[in-house]
């Protein structure tokens, strides 16, 4: 099915090239970068994880989202999300890659990936965030590809394949658990240390997930023929909405708990992040007040009937859940350091530009994959 | 065949891209390597020592595995006396071992390393100085 | 024999699988050469866990300086203060009252205490959340207690920096060599890329010698085995009041600071 691929509009092509050349920036920045150090980052001593490794644990939310589309046609024969399963599946090949790229620009020692293999350490998370990213990665290309070439045989698929999905399903929501114990386990960041680390990072994908779908859905009905239907866009929506809700709720939990009990531990990171900070308290209030906005406006069915307004929100989600979990986690985790003393993280050019590149990868991965499932659909519906 | 004029081109190019380095270097032939082991340190040695931690033919094809296992035994289990062949005992250590007679890594392991084609880094921490500082290290002397 | 294509292409795939895969695993199976022939050094010193006691009365400003000057040139550790903070490499350093032990700070406190600069270093955990999360045991706790780095394994990614609740960690954001004032012929470097913080001067006391630290340290710095009833350390812990950098979170670390000298 790649020669789908192959063959699109203008506008398409531009895309692509578009995409390619952000793609290419990147890429020969990251040379630079293998040749002279992470030090072009503006990750210090202190803030030792940064950027990187925050869009990697913004990316799994996404990836994870996937199973929101899966879970109620599989699981609950909920016929409608028929349709659009594969937008949830691509979805998530994408947003995986997009994850094990950025871990490995993150990496010091990159050519040495290889020894997280050959020295399996099972008391080590990383471990098996490697295990069920790369197992994630399988699951949603095999049943992707084999749904949608049985869809476009018009045979129905094999028996096999069903397992798989089932499989895909439980395996969506790890991913995610794993890379929050990556945090909620470490003993010496309070920011992180709180057993709904994992509960929030979850709401926070189940809404985000959903609402990219969603935003991708409306952008296929506008440019190609393929509808992805008006019902499934409203199932979407009732989805982000539930999800923003428990998201926020969650916040309020964290914030209650760090508050009322006043340990400074807990307590310094958020004052931090919300007063003292330089660039991001600004940056944070929008975040939190957004997603409360969010989750008000989204309650009122008028407002997720109409798709214009439905878009609006889920443009909001997408936007504040980033700035909480792609740079707010990461900088409210390391400062104040284990010494009590606030230093500055704020990303760097270069490792901006290396960020997009990686992002444009994985919008190239979804514009590919999108095309051949959208065209595979139109051909089936022809 | 369809195509037949660009396939044919196609091939044409690939050919000449893949053959390129054998028609480049045509008629030249690289100089063998010719590793040295003249040394001051294996100099000062009287001739029957000058023998390494194991036989020549063992080093040349293993001295990599051994370094890793010496690595291993150091590090992880804090084990610095070695037994060589000969029975004479070694510490355990590329820079303070090794290189202590083999000084002139650039002379002696690079030979036979650019020969190869292979860039091992070892040089980056394990030298006493690189090429750049050994250059100042002559002119304070 | 009629065999459809598909079927002998799997029977190939197996068998194949089965030739390659026995010669891998032979190989990682064979038995491995003499361990015999690697041994520890006699005159090396050996302890079940080490352990270090500060007397942070005899820690004066002059003696601190040493104990770091020392340690930072033997082992190579670049000076990027001036180059940019951002990338400081330090195994050991100093650290007022209230940043070295945050929680226990308070608003009289005595003025001793105060202002007085505390030496600290890797704590050497014997409950270390540094070797839990490592993907490759490129951080590793040793038999006798030690926390080391396998800088040709560490790939670099950080993780032992996040777990650290110390900040004891450091990582070459860059090539370190430009930056090492004076270089010591006997001790590598380290890459960019990888991880390095102190270990204890693992490499002295395989030759028999103290850490550089505790050496010119004028008796400020006690260095021993804490399984030995007898060490200076247990004396030490024995006969003053000691505290220890955030023992509550569970690592466990093994450097005592004596404070009743200082008061």
């Amino acid at each position: 099915m790649f020669e789908k691929a192959l063959v699109g509009s203008k506008k398409y092509w531009g895309l692509v090239i578009v995409l390619l050349s952000i793609i290419g920036i990147g890429f020969i920045l990251y040379m630079w970068q293998l040749k002279v150090g992470l030090g072009i980052t503006g990750m210090s001593r202190d803030v030792s994880w940064g950027f990187y490794i925050a869009q990697f644990t913004y990316l799994v939310g996404i990836a994870a989202g996937g199973v929101m589309v899966v879970l109620p046609y599989y699981l609950h024969d909920y016929k409608a999300f028929g349709r659009i399963t594969i937008l949830g599946e691509f979805l998530a090949v994408a947003a995986v890659t997009m994850c094990i790229l950025f871990i490995i620009v993150d990496l010091g020692k990159p050519m040495r990936l290889f020894n997280v293999l050959l020295h399996p350490t099972p008391n080590s998370i990383l471990f098996w965030d490697m295990i069920v990213l790369n197992g994630y990665l399988m699951l949603n290309i095999v049943v992707g590809w084999m749904v949608l070439q049985c869809e476009r045989n018009g045979a129905p698929p094999p028996k096999w394949l069903k397992v798989i999905a089932y499989i895909s399903i439980p395996w969506a929501p790890s991913i995610h658990i794993v890379t929050a114990f990556l945090y909620q386990g470490l003993p010496g960041r309070g920011y992180w240390l709180t057993a709904i680390m994992a509960p929030r990072f979850l709401s926070s994908a189940f809404c985000s997930g959903p609402a990219l779908v969603l935003l991708l859905a409306l952008l296929i009905r506008k440019y190609t023929k393929f509808d992805p239907g008006r019902e499934q866009i409203q199932s979407l929506g009732k989805i982000v909405t539930y999800l923003i809700i428990i998201n926020v709720l969650f916040i309020c939990f964290e914030i209650f708990t760090v508050f009322y009990s006043q340990i400074p531990e807990h307590l310094h990171h958020y004052k931090y992040l919300f007063t003292t900070g330089s660039k991001i308290p600004p940056l944070m209030w929008i975040s939190y007040i957004g997603m409360v906005i969010a989750a008000i406006l989204l309650v009122f069915p008028a407002i997720r009937r109409n798709e214009g307004s439905l878009a609006v929100c889920c443009v909001l989600v997408i936007i504040t859940t980033w700035i909480d979990k792609g740079l707010g986690l990461m900088i409210g985790g390391f400062v104040p350091n284990p010494f009590g003393r606030a230093f500055e993280y704020w990303p760097t050019l270069p490792e901006t530009l290396i960020s997009l590149g990686v992002w444009a990868t994985g919008f190239l991965v979804v514009t590919i994959l999108y095309k051949i499932a959208v065209s595979v659909k139109e051909e089936i519906r022809a | 065949m369809y195509d037949a004029g660009k396939t044919i081109v196609g091939l044409i190019i690939l050919f000449a891209f893949v053959t390129f380095p054998f028609f480049y270097n045509a008629g030249r032939a690289a100089k063998v390597p010719e590793p040295k082991i003249d040394t001051p340190a294996i100099k000062k040695l009287p001739e029957i020592e000058r023998k390494c931690v194991e036989s020549t033919p063992y080093m040349r094809q293993n001295h990599m595995k051994l370094l890793d296992d010496w690595r291993d035994w150091v590090v992880r289990k804090a084990n610095r006396d070695y037994t060589g062949f000969t029975g004479k005992k070694y510490t355990v250590s590329l820079q303070n071992t090794c290189l202590e007679c083999h000084s002139n890594y650039d002379k002696f392991c690079d030979e036979c390393h650019t020969y190869m084609g292979i860039k091992p880094y070892c040089w980056s921490c394990h030298v006493e100085k690189p090429k750049e500082w050994a250059k100042e290290l002559k002119e304070e002397k | 024999m009629d065999i459809s294509r598909r079927e002998f292409l799997k029977k190939i795939a197996g068998l194949s699988a089965i030739l390659f895969g026995s010669k891998t695993a032979f190989e990682l199976l064979a038995p491995g050469e003499l361990e015999a022939q690697y041994l520890p050094k006699p005159e090396a010193l050996k302890a079940k866990r080490w352990a270090m006691v500060v007397d942070m009365g005899k820690m004066d400003e002059e003696t601190i300086n040493k104990c770091i000057e020392a340690c930072h040139r033997i082992h190579n550790v670049p000076d990027f203060a001036e180059e940019n903070p951002r990338h400081i490499v330090k195994w050991i350093w100093t650290e007022p009252y209230e940043n070295a032990f945050p929680g226990l700070e308070q608003e009289h406190i005595a003025k001793r205490l105060k202002d007085k600069l505390f030496i600290v270093m890797c704590n050497q955990c014997d409950n270390p959340a540094c070797v839990r999360v490592c993907p490759t045991k490129a951080t590793f706790q040793r038999e006798d207690g030690i926390v080391m780095m396998d800088m040709h394994r560490c790939i670099g990614c950080r993780f032992c920096m996040a777990a650290c609740p110390f900040g004891s960690r450091n990582f070459n954001w860059r090539d370190p060599r430009p930056f090492i004032k004076e270089r010591n012929p006997e001790y590598p470097t380290r890459e960019k890329g990888v991880v390095e913080k102190c270990n204890f001067c693992a490499e002295r006391l395989a030759k028999g010698l103290m850490p550089a630290c505790v050496e010119v340290s004028n008796g400020g710095l006690i260095f021993g085995d804490l399984a030995d009833k007898n060490s200076q350390v247990r004396k030490a812990l024995r006969e003053h009041y000691t505290i220890r950098r955030k023992p509550y979170l569970g690592t466990d670390p093994q450097v005592y600071y004596i404070v009743d000298t200082l008061l």
